[in-house]
């Protein structure tokens, strides 16, 4: 019975004295039965003591075998072990310090990478059956996903049979109003259809979700608070349902609250969702055509993505009537259907895999850097181990007490991990970038802890494993004759080898930073096509009431510029519908009158600004033909078919376009009604980056800002300073001058040209920063292991360097045979490293800009790295090998 | 005491138990005085063996064992059967004997 086992086994745990003096007083009584019995028989007391002694064997060895027969003795074996372990290690504090420090690094990294990755790669996301819901994307020419239009997600809406709901949403920058406590402030917020919630399966917690006949096109103004926004701005206020609140100068009624735990990860920011109130019918002209939105769906039970995406493209080639398409919302590429949680990670995916090899890289050196440091400890002990096996013990029984050595050290060094961990992730956290998604779910929790102390174990056995088999191995009498110093050389050529393995390791990890870092080098070389240094830009938000109509918001802007104008320390101010590098996104399809040939593949779109005229000087973007805006254009004459409106194309369109001809005087036509006039090429200016320094062809089309179809909202100031390092101070003084016009807008986003500039290669930086710490250490680590490994050998081989001295090397001979010894090892790690590294950057290539991942600058660069700090580490053992008097090493012997 | 003194047939340790202590409770040294006695001698038991049966035969349930003082007035560990240690008896001794039986075809075949 299982029962009784367990139960006399704890018992037998706990109070082993009781135990051994039960099974004291039944041999004894044994022996006193044994013993009556043969006075019985006639024997004196003495002889029959005797004779029952023998008769009974050997109790000692009995009582073992009774004691062992349990379970609780293998743990007892195991605590003896244990403690023994913690003795041994409080006894050299210095090995212990190094190998917990060095296991504590690399467990800490691991574990600390761990807790970023899980909520991404690992967890499933927030919701019920979260694994059923994908985002449907429209395709670009390229094959990357597109937002889709109102009418696509209508017409999937009706003929899709794969999904048990859909909701399309975009997002939505309200202004919320003062109130006599609080400043007017501007919202992130989502406007949804009216499934939205339902498709995630999260409902609000207090209140209600949004219903059907709300979501139409002047539908009532109603709102759903986020809790933090519900705690923040409404104290918490019970009777929030009901109750108004002033957007925009416009009133919505609250609806509901959602829960406190709510994450919505396709707008981590939103803190407020709006009904769309699109219009069903999809008027042609309408916002309904444009891609701008996101669309979120939950696949059906036993509908896989595939099956989903297979009936969308069967859809999309096949148009109906009843949903008439509009030439630029065809869809017929097709569509993608992503499962949310690849979409959440898609950008960021390429540098956490990447980041994820360099820390098990890490993790690895560190391993091998206490294999090396348990093996030389072996060395010593082997007297002691070999009068264990003396006294008995098997040469499991040691193997186990070692790895059970290995296994406490690894778990000390977890411990002291999980710690660093802490600490780390908090680090981590501050630098990652603003594409890493679920940050504040990223912490030490519960099962990153479990996975910790489950490393902490494997590791202990794998760096126990080699020293434990080592030091069994060899014959054990002449181990106990020998002193423990004069060791043949196996294990030294087996710590040599771990070097080896070590410095090639080192060597992967240094190459990659060292690419990463060239990489960074290479992009923020790009020239972004204007002038960064010096410029200051902002958002600012026109909105309310008064400022519903187009000119009422021109008009606003237009005092607003004026207004900086006259801010001392300001060179030139301009006004932009769309700011490069900022993330924001506005392209529009092209036609042109002429005949031109363009590529069906090829994305025939361009990004659009609408600037005022001294755009161009205030980012220094250079005129290569034709002219720039003036005030003639802005007043927006074009417009009304006197005269057709001016446009500025970049370079490089003008010269894909018309190759060979001028493109000044040519029409072309973007955005707006079908049959409107064309609009004429005044000017060609030099290419501008948009979406990111790494991008490649972007073109774009720059209007006049009253000429427009309507009045962008909202708009970005640029502001040069009139000294470059003087544009962060400007920002007060000009955020004053826009709200002496009106002191109701928000401004937002305000942030010097040079901080967008380097935010834009914000995930490759997290990459490189967290390549660049693993190297450094990497890097300590190696040479650490190769100091170890000649400071061991100079000490075993005294004697022979002693003979050496002896027979005429002179100190610099010596010194000079330690240090090869150290460049051989390290040679040969630095060729096995390479290999690895051709192998191993093949990772890296999504990540990296400008360098091919065989750059030799790179690799050439590592290697020397490596090579010098080789010969240092070097050096205090070869030192140590010259200063060898060998009159006393000979005698020592 | 003969020489002829043998152990017990390895594995039957445990049935030889079973079935002494099937008749009264006893004491270690009384189960293996049993067996010697009974068997006239064949088998002796070894005190270790026996000792480390025993330990297994009470966690596994098939034994209680209870101190108790003799006649001597002496300490002693007693064990006894218990029901579902009768139980394991009667297995173990039609085991037993489907063996001896399958040993005793064996040996009578003529070739």
């Amino acid at each position: 019975m299982i029962w009784r086992g367990l139960t006399r086994g704890v018992r037998a745990l706990l109070r082993p004295a009781q135990r051994d003096a039960e099974l004291d007083a039944e041999v004894r009584h044994y022996l006193e039965q044994a013993t009556a019995a043969g006075v019985k028989r006639g024997l004196s007391d003495p002889a029959a003591l005797r004779a029952a002694q023998m008769d009974m064997g050997n109790m000692t060895v009995a009582r073992e075998e009774v004691r062992s027969s349990g379970w609780e003795h293998r743990v007892e074996t195991l605590l003896a072990d244990l403690r023994y372990s913690v003795r041994l290690l409080r006894r050299e504090p210095g090995f212990t310090i190094v190998s917990v420090v060095t296991l504590a690094l690399g467990i800490g990294a691991s574990t600390a990478i761990f807790s970023a990755i899980k909520p991404v790669l690992v967890d499933a996301l927030p919701y019920p059956r979260a694994d059923r819901i994908v985002v449907v994307s429209d395709m670009q020419a390229d094959g990357s996903p597109n937002d889709v239009t109102f009418g696509t997600f209508r017409e999937l809406l009706a003929r899709a049979r794969s999904f048990e709901q859909m909701a399309a949403f975009k997002p939505w920058r309200p202004t919320l109003a003062a109130t006599d406590m609080s400043e007017p402030e501007r919202l992130e917020a989502q406007a949804v259809t009216w499934s939205y919630f339902r498709t995630l399966g999260v409902f609000p917690a207090i209140g209600r979700d949004f219903a059907e006949s709300e979501d139409v096109v002047g539908g009532p103004k109603i709102v759903i608070l986020s809790d933090g926004l519900w705690r923040r701005r409404f104290g918490a206020e019970r009777n929030i349902v009901g109750r108004s609140v002033t957007l925009n100068d416009r009133s919505f009624m609250v609806a509901g609250v959602m829960p406190q735990g709510f994450e919505n990860v396709l707008h981590p920011s939103a803190q407020l969702w709006t009904p769309l109130d699109y219009d069903a019918a999809l008027p042609r002209d309408g916002r309904e055509w444009g891609h701008h939105l996101r669309l979120v769906a939950r696949l059906r039970a036993n509908v896989s993505p595939a099956d989903a995406s297979r009936e969308l493209e069967g859809i999309a080639k096949n148009p109906v009537a009843e949903f008439a398409r509009v030439p630029w919302a065809t869809f017929q590429a097709g569509l993608l259907v992503t499962p949310l949680r690849e979409d959440v990670a898609r950008d960021i995916r390429p540098a956490l895999l990447a980041v994820i090899g360099a820390v098990l890289l890490l993790l690895a050196i560190a391993c091998v850097n206490v294999t090396n440091l348990l093996l030389a400890r072996g060395a010593h002990r082997r007297g002691e181990l070999a009068m264990r096996v003396a006294l008995g013990a098997g040469r499991g029984r040691v193997m186990r007490q070692l790895l059970v050595e290995s296994l406490t050290l690894a778990l000390f060094g977890g411990a002291a991990g999980i710690a660093l961990a802490v600490v780390f992730v908090r680090s981590l956290v501050a630098l990652s970038p603003p594409g890493l998604p679920r940050v504040h779910v990223i912490h030490v929790d519960a099962g990153v802890v479990a996975a910790a102390v489950l490393l902490a174990a494997i590791v202990g056995v794998c760096v126990g494993l080699i020293p434990s088999v080592y030091a069994v191995r060899y014959e054990l009498l002449p181990a106990l004759h020998r002193g423990s110093r004069r060791m043949a050389g196996g294990h030294q050529r087996t710590r040599g080898a771990l070097v080896v393995v070590e410095v090639a390791l080192a060597l992967v990890l240094l190459v990659g930073a060292g690419l990463l870092l060239r990489s960074l080098d290479r992009l923020f070389a790009v020239a972004p096509g204007f002038d960064p240094a010096g410029l200051l830009t902002l958002q600012v938000q026109a909105g309310g009431q008064r400022l519903s109509g187009d000119s009422a918001r021109l008009r606003f802007f237009a005092s607003a510029l004026d207004a900086v104008r006259r801010v001392p320390g300001v060179e030139r101010v301009a006004l932009t519908s769309q700011l490069p590098l900022s993330g924001d996104i506005e392209k529009y399809g092209l036609e042109y009158e002429s005949q031109v040939t363009i590529d069906p593949n090829e994305d025939n779109s361009g990004f659009r600004y609408a600037v005022t005229p001294e755009y161009f000087q205030a980012m220094r973007i250079p005129l290569r033909g034709g002219r720039l805006f003036d005030d003639a254009d802005m007043r927006g004459s074009g417009s009304d078919g006197a005269a057709p409106r001016p446009v500025i194309i970049n370079e490089a369109l003008a010269r894909r376009r018309f190759p060979g001809r001028n493109a000044v005087g040519e029409r072309i036509r973007f955005g707006g009604p079908k049959d409107r006039p064309w609009d004429v090429i005044v000017g060609v200016v030099a290419d501008v980056k948009q979406m990111s320094l790494a991008a490649a062809r972007e073109d774009a089309l720059y209007v006049p800002q009253a000429t427009w179809l309507w009045a962008d909202n909202p708009i970005w100031f640029v502001v040069r300073a009139r000294s470059s390092s003087a544009a962060a101070a400007l920002a007060p003084a000009v955020q004053r001058a826009i709200w002496s016009v009106d002191r109701n807008q928000p401004i937002v986003r305000v942030a010097t040209m040079d901080a967008l500039v380097t935010a834009t290669a914000a995930e490759r930086r997290f990459a490189m920063i967290l390549f660049q710490a693993f190297a450094l250490a990497a890097l300590a680590l190696a040479s650490v292991g190769i100091y170890g490994v000649l400071s061991g050998r100079v000490a075993e081989r005294t004697r022979e360097i002693g003979v050496r001295a002896a027979l005429g090397a002179s100190p610099r001979d010596v010194a000079g045979l330690v240090v090869r010894q150290g460049i051989t090892l390290t040679g040969i790690g630095v060729a096995a490293g390479v290999g690895g590294a051709l192998l191993a950057s093949r990772a890296l290539v999504t990540l990296l800009f400008g360098v091919g991942r065989l750059d030799v600058v790179t690799y050439a660069g590592v290697i020397a790295l490596l090579l010098a700090v080789a010969v240092v580490a070097c050096l205090l053992p070869a030192w140590r090998a010259a200063k060898l008097d060998p009159a006393m090493t000979l005698r020592a012997e | 005491m003969t020489d002829e003194n043998t152990d017990v047939i390895p594995g039957t340790l445990d049935l030889l138990i079973l079935k002494t202590l099937s008749l009264q409770p006893m004491h270690g040294f009384g189960i293996a005085r049993r067996v010697e006695d009974i068997s006239r001698g064949v088998f002796k038991v070894n005190a270790g063996s026996l000792l480390v049966a025993l330990q297994r035969l009470e966690r596994a349930g098939w034994l209680d064992a209870e101190w108790r003082t003799t006649e001597n007035s002496r300490r002693a560990k007693f064990y006894s059967l218990t029901r579902t240690g009768r139980k394991q008896l009667e297995l173990e001794t039609k085991d037993w004997a489907r063996r001896v039986a399958a040993i005793a075809r064996l040996l009578e075949e003529r070739a």
